[in-house]
């Protein structure tokens, strides 16, 4: 299931926007998702869709995995055309399917809206795709940064996430070590009724949660031992910094905020 | 001579109401030395190293660390000068990658980034473990994950490295890699080694062996006077190594030793030479 779904995962590569510094790209995705709210021409929407693909092409992950990756959001995509061809009672009868009228109003928000959908997962998927999730991390406590003047634990969120990402695998390879553990007594996770199986689920989750805290505690007193006492006086070793790339890929992305301004209509 | 760590009369519980985990220990360890400490389950080994470096503080009686007592004030020093590798590989490693763990410490010491990085590149090659700069942590055996514990702890530059059961999750072959680690680096740097272990062929490579028993230090001597103590050992509930034992076979059978062997190649040397001298 998880090889499917692309959205969260890393994949390696050496393009343009695998190498921008995490902050560019969150930024102008950030960005990116306000203003695709304000498309509303075919030229501006037509625009958005060459900025969107062409970043996707860059970084040259197959289209046949981000298609397949996708799966599962098509079919939200599908649902949301769907439900705005025949909902939207504006314009025009263009055709009607049994005793259900389609105008072209429903049409084209139908087709307005499933497109900004799109847009919206393809760039923000991006960001996973091209970025390690500890260079997220560090850019998140970077932007947050400002934050700790009004006490948000900033430093203390990017160390929660960034020890979830290394304890992730762990955690994986133990529950499989369970669940085998588990099923060699006769626990059955993959067949009978639901109720069944959820019950079945309980033995697997307890050893993991006792296990998952005696961890936890270790670890809590490895680092103390190896001095760790908060973000204060901490120097780091990963360090961000912004390219020359970063800068042209902003004065691309203003052109194209300028440009989707000239062609909305 | 100035002791680098001494315990002075130091008394420890976990809580008011749990019984003395620590009775009145004392003993000391010399710099560049190599104790082992030994003792069965819950004689309070794993106690004593976290007194060492502030991780507990005891109720009464004093412990210092290079000369610096060992306080609220002191701990942030104290685990500068000592470091510790524990039992679990897993549950200790802190960074996602290799080198982001063995920078945890320094960057723990507000270390600047030239000083991390050249100081990544020596440890990890001091363990062996150069080429695995960017792995992650569940790409790496178990032996590893222990040598880049060593070496995230190398990297702080400590005086003092306590292992407490560093080797007991791996396998034999594991246990070697990073016993030879260890020694090859307290060879190179000057550095104090504590070993806690339960693996009686470590405890014949110490300098010095403390025996713990219920809270107490119960015999305090070099390897072979320790071990020629079978019975006593046996009576806490201690296993002596295997040579040991074969040595005490062979006198009860009228073959004695001059001496106690402590490994393969001394208990061989006695036996041939025993055998020239009849
Ligand atoms: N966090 C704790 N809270 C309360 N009691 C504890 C705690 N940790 C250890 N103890 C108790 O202190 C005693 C000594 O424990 P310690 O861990 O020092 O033993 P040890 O010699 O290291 O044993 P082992 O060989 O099993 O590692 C034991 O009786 C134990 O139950
Ligand atoms: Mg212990």
């Amino acid at each position: 299931m998880s090889s499917n779904m692309i959205i969260g995962q890393y994949v390696p590569g050496n393009s343009v926007i695998h190498h921008l510094d995490p902050r560019t790209k969150i930024t102008i995705i950030f960005f990116f998702v306000l203003i695709v709210f304000f498309a509303n021409s075919v030229m501006s929407y037509g625009l958005l869709t060459v900025f969107s693909l062409g970043s996707a092409l860059s970084t040259r992950i197959p289209v046949k995995y981000l298609v397949k990756g996708l799966t599962p959001v098509w079919f939200l995509i599908l649902f949301t055309f769907i439900l705005h061809l025949f909902v939207t009672k504006e314009g025009t009868v263009l055709f009607s399917i049994l005793t259900l009228d389609v105008y072209s109003g429903g049409l084209i928000q139908g087709l307005s809206l499933s497109l900004r959908f799109f847009l919206l997962i393809l760039v923000t998927s991006l960001l996973t795709l091209t970025t390690t999730p500890i260079a997220i991390t560090d850019a998140i406590e970077d932007m947050l940064g400002p934050l700790k003047k009004f006490r948000f634990p900033v430093h203390e969120l990017a160390l929660m996430m960034s020890i979830s990402l290394r304890f992730i695998p762990t955690l994986m390879q133990e529950t499989e070590k369970i669940s085998k553990a588990q099923a060699s007594r006769g626990v059955d996770f993959k067949t009978g009724p639901i109720k069944d199986r959820v019950k079945a689920i309980v033995p697997l989750l307890v050893p993991l949660f006792v296990s998952a805290f005696k961890r936890a505690e270790e670890l809590a007193m490895a680092m103390e031992a190896r001095g760790y006492q908060g973000g204060e006086g901490r120097s780091k070793l990963r360090k961000l910094q912004i390219s020359r790339l970063d800068i042209y890929s902003f004065i691309v992305f203003g052109l194209v905020i300028f440009g989707l301004f000239l062609t909305r209509s | 001579m100035q002791h680098f760590i001494e315990f002075r009369n130091v008394s420890f519980r976990y809580r008011e109401d749990h019984p003395w985990v620590l009775k009145n220990v004392s003993f000391h360890i010399g710099s560049n030395e190599w104790l082992a400490i030994i003792g069965h389950n819950g004689s309070g080994k794993s106690t004593i190293a976290k007194l060492m470096n502030g991780l507990l503080l005891p109720q009464t009686g004093e412990i210092f660390v290079d000369g610096m007592p060992v306080n609220e004030n002191t701990i942030w020093d104290v685990r500068k000068t000592v470091g510790m590798v524990f039992q679990n590989p897993d549950n200790q490693f802190v960074g996602t990658t290799v080198r982001d763990d063995v920078a945890f410490g320094m960057e723990n010491h507000g270390l600047p980034r030239e000083v991390m990085l050249k100081r990544i590149e020596e440890s990890l090659q001091a363990v062996g473990m150069s080429e695995y700069e960017r792995h992650e942590p569940h790409r790496l055996s178990g032996g590893q994950k222990q040598r880049v514990a060593i070496a995230s702890v190398l990297a702080v530059s400590p005086e003092l490295i306590i292992l407490d059961e560093a080797t007991a999750m791996l396998d034999p072959r594991g246990r070697r890699e990073i016993m030879e680690t260890i020694r090859e680096v307290q060879r190179k740097r000057s550095l104090s080694l504590i070993t806690i272990t339960h693996d009686l062929n470590e405890v014949t490579q110490a300098d010095r062996v403390i025996v713990m028993n219920e809270g107490e230090t119960w015999m305090e001597g070099v390897p072979r006077d320790i071990f020629a103590q079978k019975d006593a050992l046996q009576d806490i509930g201690l296993d002596t190594p295997f040579v040991t034992k074969l040595a005490a076979e062979l006198s009860g059978a009228g073959l004695a030793m001059q001496r106690e062997p402590l490994n393969h190649q001394e208990l061989l040397e006695d036996l041939w030479t025993l055998h020239s001298k009849m």
